[in-house]
């Protein structure tokens, strides 16, 4: 089961909407994730240097996309907002430099199929780490990486900057690479 | 597979391929290193959570058109659902997102003469930065060259060494304004990379430099 925290601080995970979504097709499960990423993705687009009609159409499709795609969704690899963001990320590239983006190769699931209760909390709790981090970064550096997010900054600007506090949350996922590698053996 | 891995890319660059902010030559460089190396991937993946938090605390978020939902609810039905992209793991030279470039693995390279035995390949690459393959019979070296730019050059096959240091399959070596260098290819086996430069390359003898509008290195 999906525990959802509501009514602390913590943030809601989406996740128990995306099995709906997967597993019901449910459109209320959809209007609710909806509700809460187009919003976000239209101003990502608009920050990015879209236009606010082309990011309104844009934010729509990623939200289709998220339909199309939620069979692919693994709460134990990301939370339902990084993977939101990589497919909004994705269309970006597509819409305003109309490139291929390279991605490297799938490392296909091993055997067990559903991923562990224990694996998706422990990935939430790390997400949650970074968030707390990200807020308490100092403004300036807060905004640079913001920036780089937003499509602002150059390769080598984004070279200039140091300290992100990314350390649990690497080894948590160089961990679980490690045992998806070797369940593939 | 990974731990024989000792040089990879910087924060930087997975950072800008999480975001989204590298031209296509680097995210190609990124992708086939990303192949090889977790340790990277794992980085990447990180910054890619770093995005989702962005996404979700982005304080402006922009109020979508009245009729949003209802035109995206209908929209759900037009579309099909998308099958997994299926890049697969290579048992060849190239990984998966490089043989993706090329249409094949070593033997469906275009292999163009450069001088000194060395040659290259120039792959489709949109934007600032340009792709290439080099291959650098065994014992012999890149000329002498300082950059202008960032030069990337992962290993593919065999090993080379430099002022730096020794390279073999998976690593990197980032080079910019700072180094100059001549790659030599160890004299055990025939030396094959991918290279990425965002800037031409500057030789310091003249017959490279000469021909470097012909061989857009
Ligand atoms: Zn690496
Ligand atoms: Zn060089």
């Amino acid at each position: 089961m999906n525990v959802k925290k509501t009514g602390s601080n913590e943030p809601k995970e989406w996740v128990a909407e995306m099995r709906l979504i997967r597993e019901a097709r449910d459109k209320s499960a959809f209007a609710a994730l909806f509700q809460h990423f187009a919003p976000r993705i239209k101003s990502f687009l608009i920050r990015s240097g879209s236009d606010p009609v082309m990011a309104e159409e844009c934010a729509q499709e990623v939200m289709v996309t998220v339909w199309h795609k939620a069979h692919q969704f693994d709460a134990s690899r990301a939370s339902v907002a990084t993977w939101v963001f990589t497919i909004a990320r994705n269309r970006r590239i597509d819409l305003l430099r109309k490139e291929r983006r390279p991605e490297p190769e799938e490392l296909p699931w091993g055997p067990e199929a559903e991923p562990e209760q224990a694996d998706i909390l422990v990935l939430q709790q790390e997400t949650a780490h970074l968030r707390t981090a990200l807020k308490a970064l100092p403004d300036a550096q807060r905004e640079l990486i913001e920036k780089a997010y937003f499509g602002d900054l150059s390769h080598r600007e984004i070279a200039e900057q140091t300290g992100l506090p990314l350390g649990t949350i690497k080894s948590r996922i160089r961990l679980a690479l490690d045992r998806l590698r070797h369940a593939m053996k | 597979m990974t731990e024989t891995i000792k040089h990879h890319l910087t924060d930087a660059l997975l950072m800008g391929y999480s975001a989204g902010a590298l031209p296509e030559a680097m995210n190609l460089m990124v992708a086939t290193h990303l192949s090889l190396c977790d340790t990277c991937r794992a980085q990447m993946e990180s910054f890619d959570i770093l995005g989702g938090c962005l996404l979700e605390d982005n304080t402006d978020a922009v109020a979508m058109d009245a009729g949003a939902l209802d035109a995206t609810l209908a929209m759900l039905e037009d579309g099909e659902d998308v099958p997994a992209r299926q890049i697969r793991a290579s048992e060849g030279v190239f990984p998966g997102p490089l043989q993706d470039y090329v249409g094949g693995d070593l033997d469906s390279v275009r292999w163009k003469p450069i001088g000194m035995g060395v040659r290259q390949a120039i792959l489709p690459t949109s934007g600032t930065a340009s792709a290439r393959l080099l291959y650098i019979p065994a014992g012999a070296a890149v000329p002498d060259h300082g950059h202008q730019g960032i030069e990337l050059t992962m290993v593919l096959q065999g090993a080379f060494s430099d002022e730096v240091d020794r390279f073999a399959r998976g690593d990197v070596e980032v080079a910019d304004e700072d180094l100059e260098h001549t790659p030599v290819a160890d004299i055990s086996e025939d030396c094959i990379c991918l290279a990425v430069t965002d800037a031409p390359l500057r030789f310091k003898s003249w017959i490279p430099r000469l021909a470097q509008p012909f061989l857009r290195i």
